[in-house]
């Protein structure tokens, strides 16, 4: 029971402080308005890139622009999520610097509800209703022989995908304890991950598709279950099911990076201010 | 009168205080080492399925984007120079401090974004170029002169970068709140110098007015000149017209707002 209400407890946190930021930053509502069209813009620029190519040739690695949109769609809109619900994290480093870190410690409330919900930013729709807009065209756009299972797999993907990332989040808020000023690593990652995803997996180099499947299992996001949906192999020799293997990926993740949390919590030196 | 004495200091200053971060330039080396291998993929597959594809062969295309990342933080490609500092400045009045300074505004500002640019090319950006080089195939030169111009083209790049930025800086005297500002020269910023894909691989009439633009001084201009795509003096000749340009414009808009905007204060 102790672990169920304080989950809940976590939850309710969360909604109070993002709540909070909301009520701030629409304040100046025209100026929400455009940092949020700004926002869209700027990770629109990802796929106009993409279109970019696309206006000189016809396929990329052997994918169409419409299967590549379909990967760019759910990679952009699973990261918006996930940069949405945790993205703000990277101001951690700075709380830890300034040592305002500590003030969220004796606080009764988890320290990653607070953290993850710290200056939560509405803005960041605007980045998943650009991303959701390329994959509403995709899906349209490609050639599938639609099947109850691929239908379903659509919804999976963007949750689990969005689950992974947050994971990725939460990870490198608990390296940002041990290493406050390398905040960027964690941009590798992240938006690093969110980049590699939007490309076709036949583009990269063996080794480079096998970690991110095997060592950062970032594949399950969109390369394999999308090649599933669009009837194409999978980028490495994989069984059958490793299609529907998200949500279990994306959970297990979710349980290490708590794990990684928690052990970089207990080891948080103050700065001692 | 030795005041450009005044002007190395402010330079210096600027490359020390970013210099002080050692474990944040560290992990900025690694990010743009990640990006690079991802974009150096994408562009070959691109180039493979159309070569020749902007006059680039594929080891020309995969040196423009080691110089990319090279040069992303830099140039302060999508922002988050010198013009940062000066509009919290402007916004929170502490320019009021900066104009009572016997010293020019302007050359200030700029001697401390080339003190900044400097340390992010040498502590940032050659680890990235050398791992480029070393684990793909890259079109460098072997002539030394070649070099030599290169380096010139980077320190042009430099000067269009602040001035374009200093210029979006100044806004802040009218408009107070920067994000917006801070949003346009990024989205500009990223497109128009072409982080993303290179301007010469722009298609039809967008590739010839991308190229014509002064973002075109920052990355295509130094890529052009290092690979031999491009005569060097043209392209000198380009980046001065622009940084010229640039810095007048930017002396303009100065003159006019601390002639006519009430400085902030508390």
């Amino acid at each position: 029971m102790g672990e169920r209400s304080a989950f809940a407890e976590g939850l309710r946190a969360y909604g109070l402080i993002a709540g909070m930021w909301v009520r701030s930053s629409m304040t100046y509502r025209t100026s929400f308005v455009i940092t949020m069209l700004g926002n869209g813009t700027m990770t629109g620029l990802d796929f106009v890139g993409i279109l970019l190519m696309f206006s000189q040739v016809d396929s990329l690695g052997g994918w169409s622009l419409a299967e590549v949109a379909l990967l760019y769609g759910l990679s952009a809109t699973a990261f918006g999520i996930a940069d949405l619900v945790l993205g703000s994290m990277d101001v951690m480093g700075a709380r830890i610097r300034d040592g305002s870190f500590d003030t969220l410690l004796v606080r009764p409330v988890p320290v990653l509800a607070q953290v993850g919900a710290d200056h939560f930013a509405l803005r960041r729709l605007g980045r998943i209703t650009q991303g959701a807009l390329v994959l509403g065209w995709s899906l349209a756009a490609v050639d599938v022989d639609w099947s109850a299972a691929k239908v379903l797999l659509v919804p999976v993907m963007l949750v689990s995908g969005a689950a992974i990332f947050c994971a990725v989040f939460v990870a490198g808020a608990a390296f940002q304890i041990l290493v406050q000023d390398a905040a960027e690593v964690q941009n590798a990652f992240t938006y690093g991950g969110t980049t590699l995803l939007q490309y076709p997996p036949s583009v990269f180099g063996k080794e480079l598709v096998r970690g991110a499947t095997f060592m950062l299992p970032l594949a399950f996001v969109n390369w394999v279950p999308a090649s599933y949906v669009l009837g194409r192999p999978y980028p490495i020799a994989l069984p059958e099911w490793a299609a529907f293997a998200s949500p279990p990926v994306a959970v297990a993740c979710c349980a290490l990076a708590g794990l990684a949390w928690r052990s970089g919590l207990r080891a948080y030196r103050s700065t001692g201010n | 009168m030795g005041s450009w004495r005044l002007y190395v200091a402010v330079a210096v200053g600027g490359f020390r205080r970013y210099a002080t971060y050692r474990a944040a330039t560290a992990a900025g080396v690694f990010t743009n080492t990640v990006f690079g291998v991802i974009l150096v993929y994408t562009y070959l597959a691109l180039w493979d399925e159309k070569p020749h594809l902007g006059g680039y062969d594929q080891a020309q295309a995969v040196t423009y984007v080691w110089l990319g990342q090279c040069l992303y933080a830099t140039l302060a490609i999508q922002g988050g120079g010198a013009e940062k500092d000066l509009m919290d400045r402007i916004r929170t009045g502490e320019i009021a401090v900066d104009l009572y300074r016997p010293a020019d505004l302007q050359l200030w500002w700029l001697a401390s974004d080339m003190g900044r640019s400097l340390f992010q090319m040498v502590g940032r950006g050659v680890i990235p170029f050398l791992f480029g080089a070393v684990f793909f195939p890259m079109a460098l030169p072997t002539e030394v002169t070649t070099w030599a111009a290169f380096l010139v083209t980077l320190l042009l790049a430099a000067v269009v970068s602040f001035a374009i930025r200093y210029l979006a800086a100044l806004s802040a005297f009218w408009l107070m709140d920067g994000m917006g500002i801070s949003q346009a020269l990024m989205i500009t910023g990223v497109f128009f110098s072409g982080i993303v894909l290179p301007l010469n691989a722009f298609p039809g009439a967008l590739g010839d007015i991308v190229q014509v633009l002064p973002w075109a001084a920052l990355l295509q201009m130094p890529a052009d000149v290092l690979m031999g795509e491009t005569g060097v003096p043209g392209a000198f000749a380009f980046q001065a017209v622009w940084a010229v340009v640039l810095l007048a414009a930017g002396r303009l808009l100065q003159s006019a707002a601390t002639r006519r905007v009430v400085v902030q204060g508390g």
